[in-house]
């Protein structure tokens, strides 16, 4: 079998490969880049926590081949935090509880940051909807779903503001 | 799960994607968004040795109206179909089950073409082109067919080209090997018509337990002038329920036709019972998944005038 070449940007970082064509997307990231914050549940596009973004678009990585993300712009959780700055949706899901043995957090998280880009202010039944395809099994969604409207509004409030500072509460 | 060993390659243009299915007759797979045929070959339920990804091939994910047709290209994912204007304002059937299928991921990257092409028995799309009589056009380097979604239009001729329908059996339809599916035409929504889709789900994502996409004409008399019934998921493929049309077709819509309508595509299912509910179950649903797409597709029908 021959091997393909390509070229990835992940999180702002060009990478080049050879890789076998069979070689799925999030084994490209967790083996070969070592990227593991990126999981795989149930390997079957059923539950999200391989959930990624491809040119701006979620995607579940697990379903997807290494070779189709040549030439694309790749982002995983590793690339949501700014230095030591946790991205709002990070220090949400911290503030609300929104997970519990944290499996399902990465997907959860990359697939609620596409939501918010599609829809900033979002409705409960709307972030259901938008999480439909992340599965999480130990807390239930009260605390994600809280923990997603918590994100959304201090993400319009930093939109909002002049300098792009969250607006000082009271 | 690790796929078996597979080839690539991504060709520029339609023209140099025949000429690869031509060369390699049998042992190449179209690859558009994956989300159908990278969970096969993960299974190994299929193990192609070619994948021949469709991404650089530009000018098959367009959404159109032409004189005739709805024209959708089969590289246009569930997401575009659902975003197009032209399918919120003119086709509800379609916006609906565009914005339901799988969940948000998989409508970001699945296209039409690829669940058409895949042919699950439970998928969505299916039963919208049956109850619509869509045709599903496909190009080789021979030239293009333009094949029914409906047994039925093949008896009646009307398509000249094809010789069989399209959706056959279980993961099994008319395209042949050497060919690439590259739209979908439906007939243009006519004044007095409507559709909507009514899907039975244990969880939202989920595979039909039942579907059932229901289209209503309705004639200057107020009387049931066309109607078609496309039904998934309860049954090898696929059916248009052709004993529930006729019952409807010539009389006023009402909810004891309607009912009627119902417990014949009930009857005309073949469900079998596994996880998601036993055979009589199942039949039941459809019934009750037919009357109520029914309804809903008459009020549409009665707004559309």
């Amino acid at each position: 079998m021959t091997t393909q070449h390509i070229t990835v940007t992940v999180n702002g970082e060009a990478h080049e490969a050879d890789v076998e064509p069979r070689l799925l997307l999030v084994h490209l990231l967790r083996d070969n880049l070592g990227l593991t914050g990126t999981h795989v549940g149930c390997d079957t596009s059923n539950c999200g926590a391989c959930t990624i973004h491809i040119d701006g678009e979620s995607a579940k990585s697990c379903t997807m081949l290494a070779v189709q993300a040549d030439g694309r712009e790749i982002k995983t959780i590793e690339g949501m935090a700014s230095g030591a700055t946790l991205h709002p949706l990070q220090q949400a899901f911290w503030d609300q509880h929104g997970l519990q043995c944290g499996f399902c957090t990465p997907g959860m998280i990359m697939q609620s940051a596409w939501l918010l880009k599609e829809n900033p202010a979002p409705s409960e039944a709307e972030i259901r909807e938008g999480i439909s395809g992340n599965l999480c099994r130990c807390t239930g969604y009260v605390n994600i779903v809280k923990a997603i409207q918590q994100a959304a509004g201090e993400m319009a409030a930093v939109a909002e503001s002049p300098t792009g500072s969250p607006v000082a509460a009271g | 799960m690790i796929p078996a060993q597979v080839d690539y390659v991504r060709p520029g243009n339609l023209d140099e994607t025949l000429q690869i299915l031509k060369d390699r007759e049998g042992d190449a797979k179209l690859l558009a968004g994956g989300y159908s045929l990278i969970p096969l070959i993960k299974l190994r339920l299929a193990q192609p040795a070619l994948l021949v990804d469709l991404r650089d091939v530009s000018g098959l994910d367009g959404i159109v109206e032409t004189d005739d047709y709805l024209v959708i290209g089969a590289k246009a994912t569930h997401r575009q179909i659902h975003e197009a204007p032209i399918i919120r304002d003119r086709y509800p059937l379609i916006y609906e089950v565009a914005g339901h299928i799988g969940d948000p991921q998989v409508r970001n990257w699945g296209t039409i073409g690829g669940s058409v092409a895949h042919a699950d028995p439970a998928s969505d799309w299916p039963a919208v082109l049956i109850a619509t009589g869509a045709t599903i056009v496909c190009r080789s380097l021979v030239g293009e067919r333009a094949i029914p979604a409906r047994r039925e239009d093949v008896h009646e001729g009307r398509l000249g080209t094809a010789h069989r329908h399209f959706f056959l059996d279980t993961f099994l339809t008319a395209i042949e090997p050497h060919e690439v599916l590259t739209e979908i035409r439906i007939n243009r929504r006519p004044r007095g018509s409507g559709g909507a889709y009514e899907k039975l789900e244990r969880k939202i994502g989920d595979f039909a337990t039942v579907g059932v996409a229901a289209i209503v004409v309705l004639g200057p008399d107020g009387r049931i002038a066309r109607a078609g019934i496309g039904v998934t998921a309860v049954a090898e493929t696929q059916f248009a329920a052709t004993d529930a049309e006729a019952i409807l077709v010539g009389n006023p819509p009402s909810e004891e036709l309607f009912r009627r309508a119902g417990t014949a595509a009930g009857a005309q299912s073949r469900p079998s019972g596994d996880v998601r509910g036993p055979v009589e179950y199942k039949r039941a649903m459809a019934a009750e998944m037919t009357v109520r797409a029914l309804r809903r597709a008459t009020e549409r029908a009665l707004a559309y005038v």
